[in-house]
């Protein structure tokens, strides 16, 4: 055995841990013990694993922690003994049920904070550390929101399965909403010094990768994927190495995955075949069509603009309606853009993004003034510090 | 597992009810009934309260009981009624509690064992 590095660590326990907490619930049948359990075990492997190495098995030594960490608690602890007596704790770790896990983790009743730092801890085998680190938060702070949602699962008797088909179309859509928070929680955290978080990211890849290989057959999850793939291929292009943003038009596309987006079109393609539109594969087909894109000047901004009516017409919102005025500047123009962000006033007035949108149209429309004022509103909403930086430059040198 | 649903009332439901004819107003109990009857081997008791100016509170956490007029709550949304059930988990509880076909707000309540 050789020496992991962090990644290989990370990606091992993420494989694992999940699976592991989904056996133990179904063998002790308390979600609580259970995820105390594999806690337990995932910090004892990375208090080992980093000077011993990964195990051959490292399903089987989780597992092997995990039980025997049980039985200490069966024989100390009075609240564990009653659940854990019962287990008839096999040799094994049982099959895969993370999706009943996903479910439960991402229940309506918790709280949107509870369901995101449960997932990652039960699902992805992250540690309280880790979630608080990725969040900027207190410890304290995330221990407490998990302790309370296991609380709540177990009062109020969450249950641990897959929902029924009647409620499975909003359940799977809460799942998709924690994932996608997640993910651009990491892609683009709106506080700190970092711009870019490459640990919860992975997490919300991973997350999204899983469901979609326990639900093969759901369209919106497949575009989830397909979304976040077709974001992360770009992310070496988005920054330029002295962290600051480099906008769409002014990538260097070369440093784009090209593989990665071949792969993702080709999921966009395997989901849009089963005529289920949904608001994530209409999102990951708009951001294809920016992707596919070998030049800027090839971007087929009218086949983006029927994207974001048919976007809107599932799913209407001002900031949607934004992005397509974005596009609408390619096809009809700064004026025309411009006259429908204004329509977005009452809606956006808080938002940086509007205010820096009308700057840029006002700017192309020659108003340097006025695209002065709106780019001074957008600085002073927004809070992402590489954001800031390009807002900055942009009103020192116009 | 049982829970209690409580059934909350705002000033916008009870304007709309007010605002119903005979024949209306005969339409909304009825399906209210209906609930009922649907749900009647999951509903184990239930009851409607009266308006809460009907109400008393008691406080007992000063140097003398203090009894006061209307409800503990000053509020827009106040408990009309509720109903306990008995059901397999939150899950069935909630979908009990989405076919209510009366006030706006339910709030469903695990009982302690």
């Amino acid at each position: 055995m050789t020496q992991p590095t962090y990644a290989e660590l990370a990606r091992v326990v993420r494989d694992h841990a999940g699976r592991l907490a989904a056996s133990l619930v179904h063998l002790v049948g308390d979600f609580s013990a259970a995820e105390d359990l594999v806690q337990e075990a995932v910090e004892a492997a990375l208090t080992h694993w980093p000077a011993e190495g990964i195990p051959d098995r490292p399903d089987a030594w989780l597992y092997t922690v995990a039980r025997r960490r049980g039985l200490d608690h069966l024989r100390r602890e009075h609240r564990h003994r009653q659940k854990l007596a019962l287990v008839p704790w096999p040799a094994e770790p049982q099959p895969d049920h993370r999706l009943r896990l996903i479910f439960t983790c991402c229940h309506p009743a918790l709280p949107r904070a509870a369901q995101i730092a449960l997932t990652l801890r039960v699902v992805c085998g992250l540690t309280t550390a880790q979630i608080a680190k990725a969040f900027l938060v207190p410890e304290s702070t995330v221990g407490q929101r998990i302790t309370r949602a296991k609380r709540k699962i177990s009062d109020a008797a969450i249950p641990y399965r897959v929902p029924s088909p009647e409620d499975l179309g909003d359940r799977l859509a809460e799942v998709l909403a924690v994932i996608y928070l997640l993910f651009n929680e990491g892609y683009l955290s709106t506080g700190g010094d970092q711009p870019q978080s490459h640990d919860v990211a992975d997490e919300a890849e991973f997350l999204a990768a899983l469901l979609h290989q326990l639900m093969p057959t759901e369209p919106e999850v497949t575009g989830l994927l397909a979304l976040i793939r077709l974001h992360r291929a770009r992310a070496g292009a988005r920054f330029d190495r002295g962290g600051e943003i480099v906008r769409l038009q002014h990538q260097d596309r070369s440093l784009w995955d090209r593989r990665a987006i071949a792969d993702a079109s080709r999921l966009i393609a395997r989901a849009a075949a089963q005529q289920r539109p949904g608001p994530y594969q209409l999102q990951a087909a708009i951001v294809a069509c920016h992707a596919e894109a070998i030049r800027w000047e090839d971007t087929d901004w009218t086949q983006i603009t029927v994207l974001y009516d048919m976007l809107l017409h599932l799913a209407p919102s001002p900031v949607t309606r934004l992005h397509r005025a974005i596009a609408l500047r390619f096809v009809a123009g700064p004026a025309a853009a411009l006259a429908e962000v204004d329509r977005l006033a009452g809606a956006l007035s808080h938002h940086h993004l509007f205010h820096a949108t009308r700057a840029e149209l006002l700017r192309d429309l020659g108003d340097t003034d006025q695209a002065r004022a709106a780019d001074g509103l957008a600085l002073a909403l927004s809070t992402n510090p590489a954001e800031r930086s390009l807002l900055r430059r942009r009103l020192n040198w116009s | 597992m049982k829970y209690v649903l409580m059934f909350v009332d705002t000033e916008q439901f009870a304007a709309d009810l007010a605002a119903m004819d005979e024949s209306e107003r005969g339409r909304a109990y009825d399906r209210v009934r209906q609930w009922f009857a649907d749900h009647h081997d999951k509903i184990t008791h239930h009851s409607h309260l009266l308006p809460p100016d009907t109400a008393t509170t008691l406080r007992l956490d000063r140097v003398e009981p203090l009894v006061s007029d209307g409800p503990f709550v000053e509020g827009k949304e106040i408990i009309s009624g509720y109903a306990e059930i008995e059901v397999a988990d939150l899950d069935e509880a909630l979908r009990v509690a989405k076919s209510w076909p009366a006030c706006p707000v339910v709030e469903i309540r695990p009982i302690a064992a």
